[in-house]
Order: C-alpha cells, then structure tokens, then sequence
C-alpha cells in the first residue's frame, strides 16, 4: 500500500517546527506504524536527511516511551492501543496521515516527535509511593487482599505513563496520571498509612508544573491505551477533599 | 590469572547468612561522604538505587530511557518464582535450588543459585509491601501458577504485567528516594566508558541523549545493572534500545565476560513476518500451563487449524518429554520447534511457526477462566497478528530473548575490576547455561534488594578514608577523549548504509550461526563473516546529524560497534565449549535422539574470557565449578 504522511519536525525545544510531507510507496500493511516510521528513517538516511525523532522502545505496548498524535488521535484510530501496537491494516491505501507530537504545555517538544515528560517521575517522586525501606516487610499473607480489591488496584496500576490522556486533553491536564497512582494506593491497605498525605503531595505537584486542570470531559479515557477509567478522578477528588478535611482537625 | 569466587565456607545452606555475619559494615555518618553510581534503573538498578539511597550513601542513578519506569524490566510478563509453597505442592527453599541448577544445565555455582533460592522468600514480602498488586484468590490470599521445567506452582503473577508491576514498585522506592535527595535521577543518560584509577573503579563518562553533551562523573563504586545484551540478533523480544555498550565497554576495561555464548531462545514470540520486522513480540510461557503445542503430522500441510483432526496432529512435546509436557524448559521446548521446523511441518505464510492451542483448555474451563488469566495476552496477539486465538490456535516461533552470559561476578557480584559491580542479566551468575521462567525478575530483584547492600557496604567500609573523587585526572581525561574520537569517527565515516543494515547483517549471521544450534565450520565461518563486517561498517555506515544533539543513530552506531566484537566473542565461546548444555547446542554432540550431550569431564566449568585488544584472540581463564550438594546428572525431562 502507498501512503502520505505529514510529519511534524522541529530542531530543538526553542526552533519553530512545521509539517513536511513524504510519500511512501509498496508498503506491507502487517508492518507495524513504527516500522513503517523505520522505513521512512531508512529512506531520509541514505538520502542524506535527518531521520525524524520519535520515542519507542519495547514495542510491545508495555514500557509507555511510545506516542504520538495520529490524525488528531493520542495513540492513533485503535481503542485501547499504543502506537507501537497499531499497524498499517487499520489505514487504507493512498491515505494521508497527520503525525504528531504529544505536545502540551508540560510536554515542552525535544525534537519532531519526542517530548518531555519528566513532570511524571516529580509526580510520582512527591507522593506515589509506599514509605517502606529495602527488609522492613512483614510476610506477604499478612494481611489478606480480596481477589476483587486486588484486580481493581490493578486496574488503577495498569498505567504505562505515556501521556496520552495530557495530550489529548484540551487543557492538558495531568488528572488521569495522577488519579490512577492515587487510587491504586488508596485501594490497598499497605497505601491507607499515608493516603491523606500522598494525595496533597501528589496534587500540589501535579499543579506545580504546567498541566491545566480537569473539567470533566472524560476525553482522556478514550484515548488511554491502557482504559484507565475517570472514576480514578473522581476518587482523587474524594481523596482530596476527604485529606483536607482531615488535615484541618 | 586465578579466578576467586569468594564463596563462604560451611555448608551450603549457612553460606550466605554466615557471608552477612562477618561483612564489612559503614556506619550511618559515614556513609552520606561515599558516591555511588547506578547504571541502568530496570529491576535491579531501581532496588539497589533505593536500597543504597535508604542506607543514607549519595547515589546517582542513569538510564537511556526517558523514564526510569520504562526500563526492559517493564515488558517480563508471566511471573517471578518464589519458593513460598503456599500451594502445599512440595515446594522448598532446597527444591527450588535443585530446578534451577538442573535448569541451567549444571553450568552455575550451588552457592549462588541457593542463594537466589533462599532470598526469594523476602522478595515477595517485599513487593506486596510496596503494592504490588499480585493476582489474589477469593480467600485474599495470594495466588500461584507454573513454568516451565518445574513441577510444583510457585510463580507469582499480576495478570500478564508482573514485570511492569513489580518495576513499578522499585521505581516507585527509587523516586521517593529521588524526592528526599539521596539518589540524584539522570534519565536520558548513556554511560560511554568506565574510569578506571590505580586498578579501582571510579567514574564513568556519560553523554547527555538530549543535548549530546559528555559529562564526567565520579564515584567510590559504579554499578552496572544494565540488562542482557540479546537484542544483538537484531530480531529478539527486547526493546530496541536494549544494549551490551556498558558491559561490553567494561569487559574492554579488564572486566571478564563469562559464557557470552550462552543466550535463550524464547519458543514461544510471534514469528518472524517480513524483512521490515523490528521486533518478535514474546507471548508468555504462562501460556504453556493451559495451551498444548502441535504442528501438522504432514509435511506442508495446507488445511486450516481448525480443520486438522486430532489424530493428524503431532503433539510433539507431549509426545517426546511426557513428564513435563508442554511446559518443557525453554531451550528444550526452542530446540524440539526448530526440530519439527527444519523437518518441514512448520506452519504459517512462512513455514517458520508451530500452534500454540487453547481448543482444549477452552473446552475444559470455560473461556472466560482462559481470559482472566491469559486476557491482555489474548489482546495482544490480535491486536499484532490481527487472529483471534480464542478462536483459533496462536502461531508461535523461537526468538532470542536472554543473556545467561554476562560480565563475570564473584560471589558479591563484584566483577574481576575492582569497584565494579554487576547485578541482573547484566552479570553471568545464577543461571547456568538456561534460564528457567520467571527467574529473570527474581535474580534482578534479589540482586538489588538483598544481595548487593550487603556486597557493597562490605566493598565501601575500606573507601571511607578515600575522600571525594575528582573528576580532573588525567584518567578522565584520557576516557573521555576516547569517547569524543569515537564519535567524531562515526560521524566522519559518512558511507552509504545505514546503521540497521548492519545490524540486521550481523544478527542473521549469529542467528544462522550462534543461534539455537552451532558447529565448528559455521562458527569459523561467522567469526569470519563478522570481521569482514566490521570493517564495512568502519568504512561505509552512515550516520546523519551532530554530535552536539539529540542523535538517535549516533547512540545506535555505537552499540552496534560493540556488537561486533560481542558477537565475535560470542562465536569464540560456543568454538570452543565442545559440548552441548543448556541453550549451547553444538550439533556434533548430542545423542542419538537428539538431546544434549554434555561433557562434564573435560567442561565443568565457567568460560571467563579477557579482552587483549582489536584485532587479538581473546584469552579464557577457566573457573572450575565443583558440586558438593547435588551431582550434575544427565538433564532429563522425558
């Protein structure tokens, strides 16, 4: 199959960047979209070019390095799916795709695809964590955890970190990221010692750096690879007002 | 040279609580005055990051990704073993001991696999602390499955993410020491070379992957927990950025490589499609506990799955290792599909695959028991390979996966330069000549968590009167000038192909060679092959952009560089290891249906080898491995 993409590339965080056009012809429609980004490199390479950036890395849906905006979708047109995971069947021949960056005002673009998203680990550096040093744990069965507790703190946990729901939020807000690491500790009872505290790190943190806020538009669970659902941010918010409420007395 | 082991004396099961007695201990004030460096934040790097940070030691941590939570450790699926025996089944400390070491061939020291063993224990009590969120029963209890070469269930899991969970939690304990300002986070770092000052370890040079700068950075001791270096076939189920530079720079700054050779092939990745393939996507051997491995009795058989009848299929795994069925180690269940591959019953567009079926386990349990356990797995394959397996067999194929081989370690997985530590797949040590599942994320674990606290403390209570380490000698100096050249070089060369040409080139050539069956002529022949490569790449690869900034095929040519001297070690080792064992399957010896043979008389012992230079043959020390505890038997599984 032939297809046209428009690429956005940029040199550097302070260049101004554009969309280029390459076409691409006779290609596999098994091939995977990052292959098909391969084969494109593998073109501007041996012509001289500079290959166009992006982020992957296990290329199995895992790791969350991987993203980018395709035809205006985080992820791409597949629910459910990183973009590593999506592949040239779910395109048409002769299509033209957009791709771009997961930009947002706290996802400042490295270079054409790559963005930053260190805002994440300070997220998770100022509260989403247990406070339990290397040899201070008790037995594992200690305190039992009902199969259904556990299956939705998983389902909370699930989270790859991507960035998808920041990108294709309207007001790049970070809520879901959050929310997910939030509620995932809240559920279990080894996060219940420090939830009041964990939940007014993680926000203020979360306001720190340039995410906006939340206004329910719930856009962010559509194009979560993962399914996080946006129950996890009504938890936070319950979390919140409940650690605020407690924090007073 | 004389390799020393350093393993404790006494009986085997007294070893390492007598090793922790009469360590070498740093106290609290101290310790805040020592540096440590971290190369590399997957499980091992995170555990032991955050365990040294909890200590009070100033550590920095590095890793190439953009996040540490994105390391390979992510992407391990089915499980980590622990021999907890919350099944009743029989399990212990000592029978778990006994798998591995029978596992791996009889290639690994009893003291360092009962070791692993023992340590397993703390490893489950520790995750669950941090909230990990392991698959649970109704009862609240924590629940078990199997893998392969065992016969008790004692793997624990969180769905088909135990890997991303578990990382999760050590990334976690590593952030919230990032946040209290002991350990110092360089995401987007890649280490470059080793500072070696007066025989001790003692820097690294690192370049910035954003802004292409070289920074120095000095410490009293450099960890290496940097993964396996599998990716070196090009096609394999790890990340694309996974690499050998770090081992790879070390072993050429005096650390020996043991057994580089010795690297699994997974049975069960998504085969092989087109010439565009990046990447073989593993599906879990959790698998095997409910889905039964068959290809056609007849040769190029054309008929759908589904319309074979049971009496045309051959089971061959149930057929010829009936004890373990399908859930045959891996080595054992890779070589039997290339066996039946190579015969001309493979299936799929390409003839490269076997089925992997869940008709039976479907029928038996139901299909939504097989989708809440084997759900994201089920997904997976769709969403790849466009089939739904519910409905009909998966294709599955043998891909290269992980590197038993690694830098040589001593007991306290310190490495033969002084100061240097390796944890992980990164070092050699407990799995012998083949990994059994779910021991990749124990080893990392116990490694960092458990193991190397107590190595290091011991190594550092002599540094104490060091001092600070500056960066200005003429050590440093001289390491990075090197890594400057280098990249000046690469980018001076300005040929005509790219730097996956020759990566691809060299991983069909040790996948063809120094893959998951090796003879005398073929591997003369790759070490051939890869030299004359090698001096292709130096004169006609192509690398596009600068030095000064964010370069990903500048990053990748230097990786590649490394593979081919990895590679040609790799082809070295397996030359001259005449036996089969483990994952080494050399074809000139074996039996006469088939199965390894392995020579104890003449080979029990580790491959070390030193690096002596371009263009030199490299040198083997030889580290006898003696077994009091168990005697090596032939490895049967029929």
């Amino acid at each position: 199959m032939d297809l046209h993409l428009k690429i956005w590339r940029q040199k550097d965080r302070n260049a101004a960047g554009k969309l280029e056009t390459y076409t691409l012809t006779d290609l596999n429609p098994h091939m995977s979209f990052l292959e098909m980004l391969d084969t494109l490199n593998e073109q501007l390479i041996t012509h001289g070019e500079e290959p166009v950036e992006f982020d992957h890395d296990c290329r199995e849906g895992i790791c969350g390095q991987c993203g980018m905006m395709i035809n205006g979708i985080a992820h791409g047109p597949l629910k459910h799916t990183t973009t590593c995971q999506l592949h040239l069947r779910s395109f048409k021949d002769k299509d033209t795709i957009t791709i771009e960056p997961f930009r947002s005002a706290a996802f400042q673009v490295k270079k054409d695809l790559k963005v930053d998203r260190s805002a994440f680990d300070r997220i998770i550096s100022s509260g989403g964590f247990v406070s339990i040093n290397t040899g201070q744990a008790p037995d594992a069965t200690v305190i039992p955890i009902s199969h259904e507790l556990a299956e939705s703190a998983f389902d909370s946990a699930a989270c790859i970190g991507c960035g998808a729901c920041v990108a294709t939020c309207k007001n790049g807000s970070a809520a879901l990221f959050t929310a997910a690491k939030i509620t995932h500790m809240a559920l279990l009872p080894q996060g219940k010692e420090e939830r009041n505290q964990r939940v007014l790190s993680m926000v203020k943190q979360m306001d720190k750096e340039s995410f906006g806020h939340c206004s329910n538009t719930e856009a962010c669970e559509v194009e979560c690879p993962q399914g996080i659902s946006v129950l996890n941010i009504a938890r936070m918010n319950f979390e919140y007002n409940k650690a605020l409420f407690f924090n007073k007395k | 040279m004389i390799l020393n082991s350093k393993i404790p004396e006494g009986p085997l099961d007294e070893k390492w609580t007598r090793y922790k007695k009469t360590a070498k201990l740093v106290n609290p004030a101290n310790r805040k005055k020592l540096d440590v460096i971290v190369i590399g934040t997957g499980l091992a790097g995170s555990s032991i990051a955050a365990s040294l940070g909890e200590m009070g030691y100033q550590v920095k941590s590095f890793c190439f990704q953009d996040s540490p939570r994105r390391a390979h450790s992510v992407a391990a699926q089915g499980g980590v073993n622990a021999a907890k025996n919350y099944k009743n089944d029989g399990d212990s400390v000592y029978r778990m001991f006994v798998d591995t070491l029978k596992g791996g061939d009889f290639r690994a020291r009893e003291a360092n696999v009962y070791r692993m063993a023992e340590c397993s224990l703390n490893l489950i009590d520790q995750a669950v602390a941090q909230g990990v969120p392991f698959g649970r029963e109704y009862g609240g209890y924590l629940n078990n499955r199997s893998f392969g070469g065992v016969q008790v269930s004692r793997t624990f899991y969180a769905r088909g993410q135990t890997g991303q969970q578990l990382l999760l939690g050590a990334y976690q304990a590593l952030m919230r020491q990032v946040g209290k300002g002991t350990v110092e986070l360089f995401a987007r770092h890649e280490m470059l070379d080793i500072v070696v000052i007066d025989g001790k370890t003692r820097g690294v040079i690192v370049r910035n992957l954003d802004t292409g700068e070289i920074e120095r950075h000095a410490a009293h001791t450099v960890i290496l927990a940097t993964g396996g270096y599998g990716k070196i076939y090009y096609l394999s189920t790890l990340a694309m950025g996974c690499n050998g530079s770090a081992i790879w720079r070390a072993h050429k700054k005096g650390a020996l490589m043991a057994s580089p050779s010795w690297i699994q092939i997974h049975p069960t990745s998504l085969p092989q499609s087109g010439d565009y393939q990046s990447k073989l996507t593993l599906m879990s051997e959790s698998l095997r506990n409910d889905g039964r491995i068959w290809v056609p009795l007849k040769q190029d058989e054309s008929r759908e799955p589904n319309a074979i009848p049971e009496e045309e299929r051959d089971y061959y795994l149930e057929r010829r290792y009936p004890a373990f069925g399908n859930l045959a180690p891996r080595d054992i269940s890779s070589r039997a599909a290339k066996e039946r591959i190579d015969a001309g019953f493979g299936i799929g567009p390409l003839k490269n695959a076997v089925y992997l079926d869940f008709a039976k386990a479907i029928r038996e349990q139901g299909k939504q028991k097989i989708q809440e356990k084997y759900g994201n797995l089920f997904d997976m394959y769709e969403k790849i390979t466009g089939y739904d397996a519910y409905k009909e067999p998966m294709m599955i194929s043998p891909s290269a996966h992980f590197s038993m081989g690694g830098l040589w370690v001593d007991y306290e997985l310190m490495t033969s330069l002084p100061g240097l530590f390796a944890l992980g797949e990164a070092n050699f040590a407990d799995h012998g000549a083949n990994r059994l599942g779910a021991n990749s994320l124990l080893q990392a674990s116990v490694d960092g968590y458990f193991i190397a606290p107590y190595t290091i403390a011991n190594y550092l209570a002599n540094e104490i009167h060091t001092g600070k380490i500056s960066t200005d000698h003429i050590e440093f100096d001289r390491a990075e000038e090197q890594v400057r050249k280098q990249i000046e070089m690469f980018l001076n060369i300005k040929g005509s192909k790219t730097v996956d040409y020759f990566h691809k080139t060299l991983g069909k050539l040790l996948y063809d060679y120094c893959g998951l069956a090796r003879n005398e002529k073929g591997l003369r022949y790759a070490i051939g092959e890869i030299k004359k490569l090698k001096q292709e790449f130096f004169k006609e690869v192509i690398v596009s952009g600068g030095a000064n900034t964010l370069n990903t095929e500048l990053e990748k040519a230097g990786r590649v560089a490394d593979y081919f001297e990895i590679g040609e070690l790799m082809c070295y080792d397996a030359l001259t290891r005449n036996e089969s064992c483990g994952a080494h399957f050399r074809e000139e010896y074996q039996t006469a249906d088939g199965e390894a043979l392995r020579n104890d008389a003449e080979y029990q012992f580790i491959s070390a080898w030193s690096w002596k230079g371009e263009n030199e043959e490299p040198e083997l020390i030889r580290e006898p491995l003696t077994f009091e505890e168990i005697q090596p038997t032939v490895r049967s599984y029929k």
